[in-house]
């Protein structure tokens, strides 16, 4: 991998005498940077803060400005009922959220780890040469390219209980004996969802992993054959190790975008339990069902359980990201 | 695949050798097969099914048995998908040319310029990039209310630029940071201050880069389905993929497929083309953005 670093534009040879010139720059920098960071506190700092502080308190759609300061009412609540009962309410002991919270984490690990196996093979097949790649790497791009509600809609038509594809084909090769309803039934909405976002992300990954195989010298496998190495060998001794630096960041990539999925389930498997995901379930609460700050308080949660699973990948798998480099 | 063939090796072997290579030639060649059939039949069929009217729609073939274009007349016979296309073309277009504006600065002092903290901040954006929306929705909704943004294409723009933007940055730093440093260290030796290295000097070839980055936001900003749909109540302000998700028919049990297939078709089609023609720029960005980055 491209770990040599690159020496820092004009760092100067006589420092003394360039030390001016080295703060100048650096004050250019400053300025340079100002208009983006200012963008983005606006962007995403202040609208984050708000959004934790909303989960703080009793704002509704209609009732922003007066919203009152709860503490973590919305997190976790419980009232003392005159026979001594306690009643616990609140996100922390809500199931319909920690169902969302169990179904992002299948979804975004079985979905990945798909994704991973088929991006593999299919970057393995675009590294060898053969006539017509051009063809096949151009067909790979275009489930990345195909915006992901048109591609929701494609799968659903084709998904579809009475007149889709699937079911044709699948009956017409014996597999299933009656139709099945794919997206509405409770037992493959879920398996649906896999499927479109494994068809959908595969590319992506492919092309990451492309990327890294084209980085590897070929004669180290001109030395594996003329030893004699089985190629499986070779692949799990030589191309695997090297690699892996780029596969773990294409998967924490991926895993960051499945955990916050929320269009394809939206629009695919609209209101089934067993897919909500935490993205949909805390914008139902903070737009549709008009419970915002209890949506807050979800996005909040899932902002942090994000973060949490972020920091722990990075830690255990010892990714680096070349950005800070130099 | 250099199995030693001994000199004077009986016919079976080499046979048998042959005929191993061949079963090993024919099991690739059907993996390709398989993968590029996989790739493209959805879209396919969305194409098949576009040009199918009436009750043929709801026969399954998988070769074109028609072309009917009431889908499509249909498709545009609703006024409101050309409002459509044109707020979603206005969208995306804005957005990436504030992004760019706004990273290009940017990008040279993160890639050029060496200072305490830019780890930190590049680790940052990285992270912003990566950010659940859902996260920021609450905060965001206030701020386009509180500036009557609500329901208008500029609500769309500043939301956008959520991810636009941290994704431009990072893709254009790490072009950035592999020009060469003869350039810059003679423009430095000629006087050039940083914003004249910036416009005279890496402008020309940053070109090039520009262009993958832009088209790669471009495309996102199309795409973008949750902000588009949350900050925006009729059709004066949808973009395309929320108008496709909203779409329904006489009924309200009867999914109009013919009609949202053609649509999808023709929102499609055009990013299709851009892919196939900017093929390996995209790959390069892409790639770019995430194994280098």
């Amino acid at each position: 991998m491209t770990d040599i670093a690159v020496s820092t534009p004009a760092r100067p040879a006589k420092r003394e005498a360039e030390s001016d010139l080295v703060r100048q720059r650096v004050r250019a920098a400053m300025w340079f940077l100002l208009p983006m960071l200012l963008a983005l506190a606006v962007v995403a700092a202040w609208p984050l803060a708000r959004s934790m502080y909303f989960s703080l308190t009793n704002a509704s759609l209609t009732h922003l400005a007066d919203a009152k300061f709860v503490w973590f009412n919305n997190y976790l609540h419980w009232t003392v009922l005159k026979s001594g009962r306690i009643l616990w309410s609140g996100v922390l002991v809500d199931p319909a959220w920690w169902n969302a919270v169990w179904n992002t984490l299948r979804f975004a690990v079985l979905s990945v780890a798909i994704e991973t196996v088929f991006g593999t093979i299919v970057a393995l097949v675009l590294n060898a040469e053969f006539p017509g790649r051009g063809i096949v790497r151009a067909a790979v791009l275009i489930p990345w390219a195909i915006p992901t509600i048109v591609s929701a809609k494609m799968w659903g038509w084709m998904f579809n209980d009475q007149f889709g594809m699937i079911n044709d084909l699948l009956m017409n090769m014996g597999i299933i004996h009656d139709k099945i309803a794919w997206t509405a039934s409770a037992d493959t909405a879920f398996f649906a969802i896999i499927i479109v976002d494994v068809w959908k992300t595969t590319p992506f990954m492919a092309l990451l992993i492309l990327a890294a195989l084209q980085m590897i010298p070929r004669d180290i496998y001109e030395a594996a054959a003329i030893d004699g190495v089985h190629p499986v060998k070779t692949f799990f001794r030589v191309t695997l190790p090297l690699v892996r630096p780029a596969l773990m960041v294409a998967v924490i990539f991926r895993l960051l975008d499945a955990l916050r999925i929320f269009d394809l389930v939206y629009v695919l498997t609209p209101n089934s339990a067993q897919t909500k995901t935490m993205s949909v379930i805390s914008r139902e609460n903070l737009i549709d069902f008009d419970k915002f700050a209890y949506g807050s308080a979800e996005s909040t949660l899932l902002f942090l359980i994000i973060a949490v699973l972020t920091i722990v990948y990075i830690w255990i798998g010892q990714v680096r990201f070349e950005g800070g480099r130099g | 695949m250099t199995t030693q063939v001994v000199a004077g090796v009986q016919p079976v072997r080499v046979s048998s050798f042959d005929l191993w290579k061949l079963i090993k030639r024919v099991a690739f060649f059907l993996l390709v097969v398989f993968i590029v059939v996989v790739m493209v039949f959805p879209f396919y069929y969305a194409i098949l099914t576009s040009f199918k009217s009436g009750t043929d729609i709801y026969r399954v073939n998988y070769w074109p048995t028609s072309f009917a274009l009431d889908n499509y007349t249909q498709v545009f016979a609703n006024q409101g998908f050309l409002q459509n296309l044109s707020n979603s073309v206005i969208v995306a277009a804005l957005t990436v040319a504030l992004s760019l504006v706004l990273s290009v600065t940017a990008s040279y002092a993160l890639s050029r310029v060496n200072f305490r903290g830019r780890g930190l901040l590049l680790m940052t954006i990285l992270a912003v990039s990566m950010f659940p929306q859902v996260a920021v929705l609450a905060g965001l909704f206030e701020l386009i209310r509180f500036y009557n943004l609500f329901n208008s294409l500029w609500a769309l723009i500043f939301s956008y630029t959520i991810f636009s933007l941290p994704f431009t940055v990072w893709v254009l730093t790490t072009f950035m940071r592999d020009l060469p440093v003869e350039i810059e260290e003679a423009a430095i030796v000629d006087g050039a201050t940083p914003w004249i290295i910036i416009w005279r000097v890496f402008m020309p070839l940053l070109w090039p880069a520009l262009v993958t980055t832009g088209l790669l936001a471009f495309i996102a900003a199309w795409n973008e389905y949750l902000f588009a749909l949350t900050f925006t109540s009729d059709n004066s302000a949808r973009t395309v993929p929320v108008a496709i998700s909203l779409f329904s028919g006489i009924s309200q049990h009867e999914v109009p497929w013919g009609t949202i297939m053609a649509a999808s078709v023709l929102v499609t089609a055009p990013l299709v083309v851009l892919v196939l023609v900017f093929q390996r720029k995209i790959i390069s960005g892409l790639t770019a953005g995430g194994v280098k980055g």
